[in-house]
């Protein structure tokens, strides 16, 4: 396993490295594209799991539509000059590095102090299909209701997109 | 499982070497060409800009895009229903045409409001 070893510090770094674009860069847009690159990352780590479903859906919505959103939100409010658009705060740097530190240590001693029990099960192979048949079978009336959730958000972000400038 | 990703992963890999390797032995035998003005300037068709390039985005811009994460979500469910087509049925069918057709009031209450049109 020494190669799958390799594939995943691959991933990791790439995404660790693409996370601290998004971080240092000045520019907010390159930050932005920074991030499409991690949830890339992130998604590559997915597929390398073996939850290929998910991994979709992170490359779909996260890498394609959040994103797409973020930056339309970012060259919406652009209002300073752009090259010093996500500067880093003087003050609130080593707070920031303080509470992220403990952050990262407490994720850490948490992961440390569980006991992983390794379960020998059979691999999923197709989990699309078996995602397709409970979809579509004994959780029809949850998938019918995503629909009218996802209504809902349409029809309200028209209504506050567009609301306030009819008023 | 992985290795079918081995596959993915290699034409990836070769899809980056191939023109690094193109443009690393073009700049080996290339004359040597310094940054200029002239060179920096918009390529052929484009028009020299006025003013500054990075501008705001006109919010209908925006609207597309609220519309878009919405119908995005859409095709992830869209998409497990589509690769198991030939084996759900009917009754599938049916189901997601139910689906379709809530979402497609959600489209033409958009288009009612006007969220389509571009001003």
């Amino acid at each position: 396993m020494q190669l799958s070893d390799l594939v995943f510090y691959a991933l990791a770094a790439f995404t660790i490295i693409a996370a601290l674009g998004v971080v240092a860069l000045p520019n907010i847009v390159h930050s932005a594209l920074c991030l499409v690159l991690t949830f890339i990352g992130v998604a590559g780590i997915y597929f390398y799991l073996g939850a290929d479903f998910i991994g979709l859906i992170q490359i779909l919505a996260y890498a394609g539509a959040i994103s797409v959103l973020m930056i339309f939100a970012v060259m919406l409010l652009l209002s300073r000059d752009v090259s010093e658009s996500n500067p880093s705060h003087k003050k609130g740097k080593y707070l920031a590095a303080l509470f992220s530190g403990l952050f990262a240590f407490l994720l850490a001693l948490s992961i440390y102090s569980t006991s992983w029990d390794l379960t020998e099960g059979a691999e999923i192979v197709d989990s699309i299909g078996k995602i397709a048949y409970m979809l579509m079978g004994d959780y029809v009336i949850a998938f019918e209701a995503a629909a009218i959730l996802l209504l809902a958000a349409v029809i309200g972000a028209v209504i506050l997109a567009r609301g306030e400038e009819k008023r | 499982m992985l290795t079918d990703y081995a596959t993915i992963g290699l034409f990836f890999l070769l899809a980056i070497s191939f023109p690094l390797a193109a443009l690393g032995l073009a700049a080996l035998v290339r004359p040597r060409s310094y940054f200029n003005r002239e060179k920096m300037m918009p390529y052929e068709c484009g028009v020299d800009t006025k003013g500054k390039t990075w501008v705001r985005f006109k919010v209908n811009y925006f609207l597309y895009a609220l519309v878009f994460l919405a119908f995005e979500v859409e095709t992830i469910f869209l998409f497990p229903w589509a690769v198991k087509f030939n084996c759900l049925g009917l009754f599938a069918f049916i189901e997601m045409i139910i689906f379709l057709i809530i979402l497609l009031v959600g489209l033409l209450y958009a288009w009612k409001e006007g969220a389509l049109e571009w001003y």
